[in-house]
């Protein structure tokens, strides 16, 4: 709460600043969560650029198997079928990323729906979401999607879709939870008594207020999709013909003994992501939550 | 032709131990550019009376009965579209809470804007051009700088001032103001009355305002409407029930106002309370006087029976047994 002493005629220098700014300024603090989002960007710029820098088929043999990292020149020296890891990471991050950042869209679309429409409506709507919501969370998440990949082919969107499928009851339980205290507010029932019709109070009035928790856990979802698709990837439910960092560690599984690098590479890589991920999404936490703001 | 005439009002409100009317048989009828004032504790009804011209009752309450006429359409008939062309545009609300009635991730500029969009068709500069007017009108200093100000970045009496240009935009034809100094400092109190009666007489406006401040509606009002459990206790033009009130209810509220006087040797009237609290909602429709519980004049009749509408000398109409005249 910014009291300023507003003598008559002496003008408030003090630039407005708008919540975004603040939560900022928050974020900026917090150096966990920058080092996080200084990886994660890393991490996406390799993702997005690196394929430009290493453009051979991943896929392809270019030296003899299982070669150590660092003789002739490979970095993370060779698989079982003396592939390029080196090569491989870069292609597969472009993949867990993708997926990650997809199905955290399809995660975030779905819940947001349901979720607001069941907080909004309350009533039969509210019940009939809320049943379909608590019938998807109950479903074994990995058995669910392995079904769905098994029965719809192992197709990159198809797999996006199944983690966003089985991963969409959180976010919709957190915006019904939001919306059901936002509507009660009164700034709502202002924007009712202004004449804004429901559309509107969804999307423009509540949704925006309702933001920083969704938010929050949007980021976290692009972490935990990259883990289920390494996981899927890992039982070989993966589209064969495209790396990724699941699919690298399940590949060479069975000479985890003699070749350790080979499964270890990839899987820090995950680690490093998601950890990343994770950092983020908490700073975004204490940044987006009202509570900790104040000082 | 009234403005707003409200008829036979009944409102229900669906409680687990089944309907409790909440509004009971209200009547009053309100004249362009005049102020009503409805007084009354909490839970007296008074808001739900607003709301209820509003079309915006909880989920659980309905109009039972009757009918609100606003410019010769009866608001509880109408289809939900035309209630909303209606709101914000030729009837708007001030509410009780400033510190929480303006959406906090939007500037006050852009709120102010986004109705006369809605309502007025308003591009964007012309709005906010308009938005700087309104924030002028309710006197904000620095308009054109504050006009980009967030809410949190306002003190209490500057959001409610806010508010009233938001309820100005469109220059309504009545502004219903629900308790709007409730949560202000005192000092701030007045202004807003000022602020308010200024800009309702300047603009023609009518004015409905709910409060459960005797000084503000003497201050005020043209009429009032004393309202005790959902029921029209006294009503009348604010002379008369100020200076000769005649519902029991009426003259206990206006002798709990503490008077200030200047001269401690003066002889100072006893500050009296009302005894008792507001019956359960569960006890409203009862036929009977609901006020009997709590009333010093109490005799056999009010347990038997509910009093209609006596009229008074001094001109107003009081719910009392006491006031029947042969």
């Amino acid at each position: 709460m910014t009291d300023r002493p507003d003598m008559a005629g002496a003008p408030p220098v003090e630039k407005p600043r708008s919540p975004a700014a603040e939560a900022f300024e928050m974020f900026r603090r917090n150096h966990a969560a920058v080092a996080g989002l200084v990886v994660l960007i890393a991490v996406i710029g390799i993702a997005a650029f690196g394929p430009l820098l290493y453009p051979e088929d991943p896929f392809m043999m270019v030296w003899t198997p299982f070669s150590p990292p660092g003789e002739q020149g490979y970095l993370f020296g060779t698989d079982y079928l003396g592939r390029d890891i080196m090569t491989l990471m870069i292609h597969g991050a472009r993949v867990s990323i993708t997926v990650g950042l997809a199905a955290a869209l399809v995660t975030v679309t779905i819940g947001i729906t349901v979720g607001a429409l069941a907080g909004f409506f309350r009533g039969l709507v509210e019940e009939a979401l809320m049943r379909l919501t608590e019938f998807f969370q109950v479903l074994p998440t990995l058995l669910f999607s392995m079904v769905i990949v098994a029965l719809f082919g192992a197709s990159l969107p198809m797999i996006t879709l199944a983690i966003g499928l089985v991963s969409w009851p959180a976010v919709a339980r957190i915006t019904r939870a939001e919306f059901l205290r936002i509507r009660e507010l009164e700034y709502v029932a202002a924007a009712r008594a202004g004449g804004v019709r429901n559309g509107r109070l969804i999307f423009r009035v509540i949704l925006p207020n309702a933001a920083p928790p969704i938010i929050v856990q949007a980021a976290l979802m692009v972490g935990s999709a990259i883990l289920f698709e390494a996981g899927l990837s890992f039982l070989g439910l993966t589209d064969p013909n495209v790396a990724s960092w699941g699919q690298i560690i399940g590949a060479n599984r069975p000479y985890i003994l003699d070749a350790s690098y080979t499964v270890t590479v990839p899987g820090i890589a995950i680690f490093v992501t998601v950890l990343a991920i994770s950092l983020v999404g908490d700073g975004l936490n204490d940044a987006l939550n009202p509570k900790l703001r104040a000082r | 032709m009234s403005l707003l005439s409200v008829e036979n009002l009944r409102i229900e409100l669906a409680l687990r131990a089944g309907p409790a009317p909440v509004i009971d048989d209200l009547s009053f009828t309100l004249e362009a550019g005049r102020t009503l004032s409805f007084v009354g504790e909490s839970g007296c009804g008074k808001s739900m009376t607003a709301l209820a011209i509003m079309g915006l009752l909880p989920d659980v309450g309905r109009v039972a009965a009757g009918s609100i006429t606003f410019d010769g359409a009866d608001l509880t008939t109408l289809p939900d579209a035309r209630l909303r062309q209606i709101r914000g545009n030729e009837i708007s609300m001030i509410f009780q809470e400033p510190m929480t009635s303006l959406n906090p991730v939007y500037t006050v500029g852009e709120q102010i804007a986004e109705v006369l969009r809605r309502h007025r068709g308003m591009t964007g500069r012309d709005a906010t051009a308009r938005a700087v007017e309104l924030l002028d009108a309710v006197r904000i200093p620095n308009a054109r700088s504050r006009v980009t100000a967030y809410p949190h970045e306002m003190s209490g009496g500057q959001r409610q001032r806010v508010m009233i240009a938001m309820a100005l935009a469109c220059a309504p034809r009545l502004i219903i103001a629900d308790e709007p100094t409730t949560a202000l400092d005192v000092t701030v109190q007045a202004q807003i009355f000022e602020l308010l009666r200024d800009l309702a007489h300047d603009t023609g406006t009518a004015l409905i305002l709910i409060t459960h401040d005797m000084g503000a509606v003497a201050e005020m009002a043209d009429d009032v409407v004393v309202m005790y459990a959902g029921r029209a206790a006294e009503a009348g033009p604010v002379e008369a029930i100020l200076d000769d009130p005649r519902h029991p209810y009426t003259r206990g509220l206006i002798a709990c106002v503490p008077h200030l006087t200047a001269d401690p040797e003066a002889a100072r009237g006893d500050l009296t309370e009302i005894p008792g609290i507001v019956p359960p909602l569960a006890s409203l429709g009862a036929s009977a006087c609901l006020f009997a519980s709590r009333c010093a004049h109490v005799h056999d009749r009010c347990h038997g029976a509910r009093p209609p509408a006596f009229d008074c000398p001094a001109g107003q109409r009081a719910a009392c047994w006491l006031e029947e005249r042969a």
